[in-house]
């Protein structure tokens, strides 16, 4: 692996067992995160990027499981870990921020107690009073007075305690933080100042963040490079500036113009036809071709290849592949 | 008295505690004494309108009805129901119950303080092993859902809480004492060594440790045996059922996942953090069982021979001894009413969103 990638994901396949069947949820993909980068991970609800944060840390359980793949993380595969020692690495070296942190904080545990407890599960040997002050001067740092650590999770306001859920992911100095959707159930000011707070801690901490959003212009402002999935698939990976100014994958190009623009007034906001696929039942060759406007003969049956189109700004999509330039120069 | 530490808590709680909880604890004082007292005023009634008669059931067929008219003359049960009625209520605002119909005319105060001690010592480790067993069951099934152990623990729960506690004391008795010899199947302790048993608090055990009367000590505990297993399986039942649905909801609950995610133990989550908050509710469940645990202490006293207050009620019903009747219901309504006060109160120290 080289060295620059913290995390390296290859042909990852998480499956859900449901009634109706083997759903997929994330379907052979592969991703890289470089050290110290924001990596926007975006996507529509259900396109399975939630999926892919958890199986990062294996956090699945019940009808969810790894179905094969690889996760290449600061030198060594997750998945060879037995599930005795995958523990040691949550929490240390991988945090995560999750989505609603009205519910993600325990409610009859004081905040103070939900750091130590962390701190004493991975480090046995630190005392309760040097773990205290270790928490102390975390929360400060992120903004929270100390005294406010002898509260409760409802005695506190959700941007609040989204920065306890930060803190709680610092607490190991983790090389890696997942946040899942972290700023969905913020209002906008505590919003921006969330991603405020996440640039700074990048830059403070050398941290890796992957942030994962339904909410492109949160993408826009925070992340220097980003990933698009689409029906379980990755569709397009590649810097913020490249893969805004010039997309390359149709369905990135779609999501970027139905996003409203306050300083254009371009009359009724661009929608895109038609639904995502039942993963049940995934459409063959491309899984956008019924969606697609540029849609080819091949695109039906060919499952496009996830390839570099220009340097480091990967897509799969027919239009820059072999088969596909073949099949456009047919038609003229 | 059962009562006692429940009676410490909420003295406890309420000069610690805040105005509002104060204010509360006095709020359902207040509410439970006319509950009580409407309580006492139907049994007073029903006692009445059963057939039969404390006098005549005392004297038997032997008793001429001179002798019967003499001895309810004597003991005011000829006066109007009214006059008896008021008596009665206002004996037990001085909290002074009277006295026994039937035999010696005793004190019930010093008739059922002679008794309480007894229920106490069986219900307070039926009460103990009902929640162990009902607590550590539920969450160890919640924590192997769906597997072997959890299907078991399901069966052992709908089995037990639908056995009849007579039932199973029976089958108990029968088995250990009868087939196998092991144990003693009736009484509190056996009679030739209950001679040398010092009465203090009579509560045998604590008795027997503090004068240091090992042979009474061996003797006290092979009696309870057989009757707080049966009394606390069929009440952990219950307990079993509630803790692991509880607990398997609050598995599901975000911040498990949360807690997960930074590397919690599996053990922990299930002992540390979903337990605690699944106890919120079956707090609950406890203060309603105390009832249910009455109940169930009448029926396993009856069947045990145990001289507690459960036996005592059987006994007197049948004499139709009116006062005493009277005054053990009333004991008991005020019991379950603290016990559920003080359950409620330990709810708002466990769960600290609760405010009152």
């Amino acid at each position: 692996m080289p060295a620059d990638f913290l995390y390296s994901v290859r042909n990852l396949t998480v499956e859900y067992k449901t009634r109706a069947g083997v759903v997929r949820a994330v379907d052979n993909v592969s991703l890289d995160i470089r050290r110290g980068e924001i990596l926007g991970l975006v996507g529509e609800s259900g396109c399975g990027k939630s999926t892919l944060g958890k199986a990062l840390m294996r956090l699945h359980t019940g009808p969810a499981s790894i179905a094969g793949g690889e996760l290449w993380f600061d030198g060594r595969d997750l998945m060879k870990l037995s599930d005795r020692e995958m523990p040691d690495v949550r929490g240390a070296e991988i945090g995560m921020v999750f989505q609603d942190p009205m519910t993600s904080l325990n409610p009859v545990q004081r905040i103070l107690d939900h750091l130590t407890e962390t701190i004493q599960t991975h480090e046995p040997e630190i005392s309760e009073a040097a773990a205290r002050a270790r928490s102390e001067e975390l929360v400060e740092r992120l903004g929270i007075r100390r005294e406010r650590l002898n509260e409760y999770p409802h005695q506190m306001s959700g941007g609040m305690r989204q920065r306890v859920m930060i803190s709680l992911a610092l607490a190991l100095r983790a090389k890696l933080v997942i946040a899942d959707e972290p700023t969905t159930s913020l209002d906008v000011i505590v919003e921006a100042k969330f991603l405020d707070l996440l640039k700074e801690l990048q830059k403070e901490f050398g941290l890796t963040i992957l942030l994962i959003t339904h909410n492109i212009g949160v993408v826009a402002e925070v992340a220097d490079r980003v990933a698009v999935m689409y029906a379980a698939k990755m569709a397009e990976v590649g810097d913020v500036k490249d893969v805004f100014a010039d997309p390359k994958h149709p369905y990135t190009q779609g999501l970027l113009k139905s996003v409203p623009n306050i300083r254009l007034d371009e009359g009724e906001l661009y929608k895109m036809e038609g639904a995502p696929p039942n993963l049940l039942h995934p459409p063959a060759g491309c899984r956008f071709h019924p969606r697609c406007p540029f849609v080819m003969e091949v695109c039906r049956t060919m499952e496009p290849a996830f390839a570099p189109v220009v340097g480091d700004h990967f897509a799969s999509c027919l239009l820059y592949q072999e088969a596909g330039m073949k099949q456009e120069s047919l038609h003229g | 008295m059962i009562g006692v530490p429940a009676v410490v808590l909420l003295a406890y709680v309420f000069i610690r505690g805040s105005t509002g909880l104060r204010h509360y604890i006095l709020t359902r004082i207040g509410l439970t004494l006319p509950m009580v007292f409407i309580l006492a005023t139907l049994v007073f009634f029903i006692m009445r309108v059963l057939p039969g008669d404390p006098v005549r059931s005392a004297l038997g067929p032997k008793g001429s009805p001179e002798m019967i008219q003499q001895i309810r003359e004597q003991l005011g049960l000829n006066d109007p129901m009214i006059v008896q009625y008021g008596r009665f209520i206002g004996n037990m605002v001085t909290l002074d119950f009277g006295n026994s119909l039937i035999g010696g005319h005793r004190p019930i105060v010093d008739e059922m303080s002679e008794r309480f001690p007894a229920t106490l010592e069986l219900v307070i480790p039926s009460s103990i092993l009902a929640l162990l067993v009902g607590i550590w069951g539920g969450t160890f099934a919640a924590s192997r859902r769906k597997r072997t152990a959890d299907y078991l623990w399901r069966i052992y729960s709908v089995v037990i809480y639908s056995l009849p506690i007579f039932w199973l004391g029976l089958v108990m008795q029968l088995l250990f004492g009868v087939q196998l010899k092991w144990l003693p199947i009736s009484g509190r302790i056996d009679p030739i060594i209950g001679i040398s048993i010092e009465h203090i608090t009579n509560l045998y055990a604590v008795d027997a440790l503090l004068t240091g009367n090992w042979p009474a000590l061996v003797s006290v505990m092979q009696h309870l045996v057989l009757p707080t297993i049966t009394l606390g399986l069929v009440l952990s039942g219950v307990f079993v059922r509630m803790t692991r649905i509880n607990v398997i909801e609050t598995l599901q609950a975000d911040y498990i996942a949360a807690a997960r995610a930074r590397g919690i133990r599996e053990r922990m989550l299930v002992y540390g953090h979903a337990l605690k908050n699944a106890m919120i509710p079956v707090i609950t469940l406890i203060g309603l069982q105390v009832a249910i645990l009455l109940a169930g202490a009448v029926l396993t006293e009856t069947v045990f021979s145990w001289p507690g207050m459960g036996r005592y009620l059987v006994e007197r019903i049948s004499a139709r001894d009116y006062t005493a009747v009277q005054s053990v219901i009333t004991v008991f309504a005020l019991l379950v009413a603290l016990i559920s006060l003080a359950v409620d109160v330990i709810y708002s120290l466990v769960d600290p969103r609760v405010r009152y």
